[in-house]
């Protein structure tokens, strides 16, 4: 087992540590670098409570290894509001009941996040598709699409 | 009516929303304290051995081990109900079901955990595995918990209201039908995680996903042999529950007794696969069900028998057990009823109470059953239930006090909005409607453990800068319980939930709440606060009062003022009104208790059931079946509940939709299943829950029946709704393609084999035939309570 330096960004700061060959980019967020906004439910990629977005894209950091992250910008919840104001999906969640337990929470916003960069006026249909790889377990998923679909609105209104 | 609150009835966010949407709200596993070891479990390979030896000395040996313990370390047993406390932390002598913690080790890191578990040696003679009920109830398998051979039956229950031969003797038509619940999971997204740190002046906190602090507490106690003022248990926020995190758990002792051995703190956050083997989830349950009919659909008499799987322990199977027969009552008018239950041990992962708790097996089959039965009498599936449905008032003849009920609303709401009546045998092939109402109890009537005790307690303490905290041992599972106390403490002092302090879930700080199950919190909890907030609010007012020179009747307290109703000049701001109150008449700290009225009957088995008022759902699903494939897909739901009052609709909105969501995942696609002893899925890619993909649209009706002893006339919504979902789905799945499937899942291979049976001219139906031929004894004759109107 090698030590390596490992160099990113994380919302837009960058952070250097060394991480060993097998420390999943989940650990480095949550043990590491204390950013325990990022959920684990599984381990082994089949819930989406560790979503977090990757260049953009949303991946499970609990199937990425550290290392493959190196030079590339990651963000988390605690990076999705800018300048401390909360993004539009952060507060259309907390708005619309979104969030019962919250532990689906951060991985759902971060999917919902990348979904709308890709498609700023996506259809229910197209919500859906884009959240299917995140369950929850509380909400039966219907207060998240009416919280999707608010967001996109006041963004187009914007 | 709600014109006359200020608050109460606001589609208000949960006052945390902001900080879970931020990612803020910490969970157990998000805390980390200074020296913090990390603690795991072996757990069983077999699902039934006799331990010879277990030897740890080579784990012991291993750099970074901290400590090693095992069933010799923690030999107390517990369990969640005094009457059946046959659980070790870590297995003693035997092991009962693969997955069974074993031994448990501290270590500085996961890796080195792991690897010490690698080298404890543990010496098993397997032994005959006992799996499923039939296996059971022979009599050449070893007993579960005993020693030799013999049944595996863990408890059974006979009891008869009335006389129900006299009631099939006089019915014009009488149906048997025999279904079959398979069980399931609640698999909440956060998995079991619990902080244990014992410090060197022999205090024990634990923090702890846990929906009953109180009860973990008591079971500490008891297994740690600490007094009980030495330990503090903390269920911080939780990552869902559903009933899942109701027991006392292995890894909650486990933590706190390395912990105490090492000085260190230790963490156990149980594998994904762990949850599957911790359970506590439905239990597989077949029933047969005999009622006895006039021919214009009003029942005469009913004969209910169960067969519960129960697992390798007992956890609340007892209760489970009545659970199963106890609510039957409180829909459908029943003048006799006969009730027969048998619970078994098995050599699989000891099942308990999972959102409806014994009730949705038999309201499955319940529901199904009076389909069938109003085809036969020539009754739409409306009209029976309308003819059945109990009165608002009313006594059951199993002695359950009915108080509010607006079941008959509900089923119109529901019938009217989906265009049921229209739309039932006319849509086109491959479609259908179903219909099926449901009740569940406001919370449990007694107590886990007999006491007399509040069964809630609140306090609000008042600063004198007029800030507001309000402390409870309720736990927020997500369904909102933190909110619904802010809410009514701020109806109570004329402020906004977001206002209120809330501290939870503490036994240091906060004063028992019994916890997070039975639908109890709201009511329970909810009153305490509204007793706790209307003693305050009465200090307010009268020092208010005073100080202005009017009658404390004619003062307000409304938008963080406290003043004349109807002179908006004549007021003081709330923090000022809190400062003439403290120098008036001294601290302002209030308590409110609250107790549950005394409902049980004296019979045994009396105790469940009973609740001080019981929530009403009605349902309509909408089905597309392709007869080719087998596949089901939900295209919409009715669902109306009486919640008595919507202390907040937002969050009432989300319990219906949450249990709808739950229902048809166990309806369609989930279960636990095993080959032989071992688990065929324990993930979840295996354990299918619905996705995003697979949830229709919901129509929610709130409807108000105002109870006259719940807070500010609220009932509960957490449970209730999951009843009726699931065999709405069946009795729609029959009305698109005609057959019938009488056991959940109803996966596509039932649906096409039932079709195959139809080619072939036989019956359209999969599911049992028919139940072990078990002699139930000692049958108990209550007779139906005074005042009991036979229909």
């Amino acid at each position: 087992m090698a030590d390596h330096i490992l160099d990113f960004d994380v919302n837009g700061e960058n952070r250097r540590l060394l991480v060993t060959d097998q420390r999943t980019l989940l650990e480095v967020l949550r043990e590491d670098l204390v950013l325990t906004g990022t959920k684990h439910g599984c381990d082994v990629g089949e819930c989406g409570a560790c979503t977090v977005l990757v260049d953009d894209r949303p991946v499970l950091s609990c199937l990425v290894i550290a290392r493959q992250v190196e030079g590339s910008s990651v963000r988390t919840v605690e990076g999705l509001a800018i300048d401390g104001a909360p993004d539009l999906l952060q507060e259309a969640f907390a708005e619309l009941g979104a969030a019962q337990c919250g532990y689906c929470t951060p991985g759902m916003l971060l999917s919902a996040r990348a979904l709308l960069d890709d498609n700023p006026e996506p259809t229910t249909d197209e919500i859906r598709e884009g959240l299917a790889g995140n369950l929850c377990r509380c909400t039966g998923y219907i207060k998240i699409f009416e919280a999707v679909e608010l967001a996109a609105s006041r963004d187009h209104d914007r | 009516m709600s014109g006359a609150f200020s608050v109460v009835g606001e589609r208000l966010p949960r006052v945390d929303a902001m900080d879970q949407t931020m990612g803020k709200t910490q969970y157990v596993d998000d805390m980390t304290l200074p020296g913090m070891l990390v603690g795991r479990h072996l757990t069983s390979i077999h699902a039934h051995a006799r331990i010879l030896s277990i030897d740890t000395s080579r784990a012991e040996a291993l750099v970074g081990v901290h400590a090693v313990i095992t069933g010799a370390d923690l030999p107390i047993t517990y369990g969640i109900l005094p009457i059946s406390q046959d659980e070790h932390a870590l297995a003693v002598g035997r092991v009962r079901y693969v997955g069974e913690p074993v031994a448990a080790v501290a270590a500085i890191n996961p890796e080195i955990a792991e690897q010490a578990l690698a080298l404890i040696d543990v010496s098993y003679e397997p032994l005959d595995e006992v799996v499923t009920l039939e296996q059971a109830l022979e009599t050449d398998h070893p007993m579960l918990h005993g020693d030799g051979l013999g049944q595996n039956v863990h408890r059974s229950a006979a009891l008869e209201f009335g006389d129900v031969e006299e009631g099939f003797a006089r019915a014009d038509y009488v149906r048997e039908d025999v279904f079959f619940f398979g069980g399931n999971t609640h698999a909440a997204l956060e998995t079991h995680v619990a902080l244990a740190s014992y410090s060197q002046t022999g205090k024990l906190t634990l923090w702890s996903s846990t929906q009953v602090p109180h009860y973990v507490h008591r079971t500490l106690e008891k297994v740690l042999e600490l007094p009980a003022g030495r330990i503090r248990v903390i269920a911080t926020a939780i990552g869902g529950g559903f009933g899942g995190k109701t027991d006392p758990f292995s890894h909650e002792l486990t933590a706190a007794k390395l912990s105490m051995v090492t000085g260190r703190p230790v963490k156990i956050n149980l594998s994904r696969e762990e949850v599957f083997y911790a359970h506590r989830g439905r239990h597989p349950v077949l029933m047969w069900v005999k009622t006895g009919f006039e021919n214009n659909g009003q029942i005469t008499s009913m004969h209910f028998k169960t067969f519960l799987d129960g697992g390798a322990y007992s956890s609340y199977g007892v209760a489970s057990l009545y659970y199963t027969g106890a609510l039957q009552t409180t829909t459908y008018r029943i003048p006799n009823y006969r009730f027969e239950g048998l619970r078994v041990f098995t050599n699989k992962p000891p099942c308990g109470p999972k959102r409806g708790h014994g009730t949705p097996q038999p309201r499955f089959g319940l529901e199904c059953h009076l389909d069938k039965a109003a085809a036969d009498l020539g009754l739409d599936p409306v009209t029976i239930r309308q003819v059945n449905a109990v009165e608002p008032f009313s006594t059951t003849v199993n002695h359950l006090r009915i108080t509010s009920c607006a079941l008959v609303e509900c089923i119109d709401k529901v019938v009217e909005a989906s265009d049921f009546t229209v739309k039932r045998g006319r849509l086109p092939s491959g479609r259908g409607v179903g219909l099926a109402v449901g009740a569940y109890m406001s919370g449990a009537g007694l107590p886990i453990y007999f006491n007399d005790m509040p069964q809630s307690e609140v306090q609000i303490k008042i600063d004198r800068g007029g800030g507001v905290t309000v402390y409870s041992m309720a736990t927020d599972i997500g369904q909102g319980s933190t909110t619904m106390l802010a809410t009514v403490v701020a109806e109570a002092l004329g402020l906004e939930p977001r206002d209120i302090n809330m501290v939870i879930a503490d036994t240091d700080l906060t004063p028992v709440d019994l916890g997070s199950y039975s639908s109890r919190v709201t009511f329970m909890a909810g009153n305490a606060a509204v007793t706790a907030g209307a003693k305050i609010r009465s200090r307010v007012v009268q020092a208010v009062a005073d100080e202005l020179g009017v009658d404390p009747a004619q003062v307000v307290t409304k938008g963080g003022r406290v003043g004349v109703s109807g002179d908006l000049d004549r007021c003081v701001t709330w923090a000022e009104a809190v400062r003439l109150a403290i120098a008036a008449t001294g601290p302002l700290v209030e308590s409110g208790g609250y107790t549950a009225p005394k409902l049980a009957g004296t019979f045994r088995g009396a105790g469940v059931g009973i609740s001080p008022a019981y929530s009403y759902s009605a349902c309509v699903v909408e089905v597309d079946c392709a007869a080719d494939t087998g596949l089901v897909k939900v295209e919409r739901v009715w669902l109306a509940h009486d919640i008595g009052r919507a202390l907040n609709p937002l969050l009432t909105e989300g319990q219906v939709e949450g249990g709808v969501y739950m229902g048809l995942g166990e309806a369609l696609y989930e279960e636990h299943t095993f080959r032989g002893g071992l688990h065929r899925g324990p993930s979840l890619l295996d354990y299918k829950i619905p996705t995003a993909l697979d949830m229709p649209p919901v129509e929610t009706f709130l409807v108000e029946s105002d109870d006259p002893e719940g807070p500010l006339g609220a009932k509960e919504v957490g449970q209730g709704p999951l009843l009726p979902v699931i065999p709405a789905v069946a009795n729609a799945i029959h009305d698109a393609l005609g057959v019938r499937i009488d056991e959940v899942p109803i996966t596509p291979q039932k649906i096409v084999a039932a079709l195959r049976n139809v080619s072939r001219g036989r019956p359209g139906r999969i599911g049992p035939e028919t139940i072990p031929d078990f002699e139930f004894s000692r049958l108990t004759r209550v007779e139906p309570p005074e005042g009991f109107v036979t229909p």
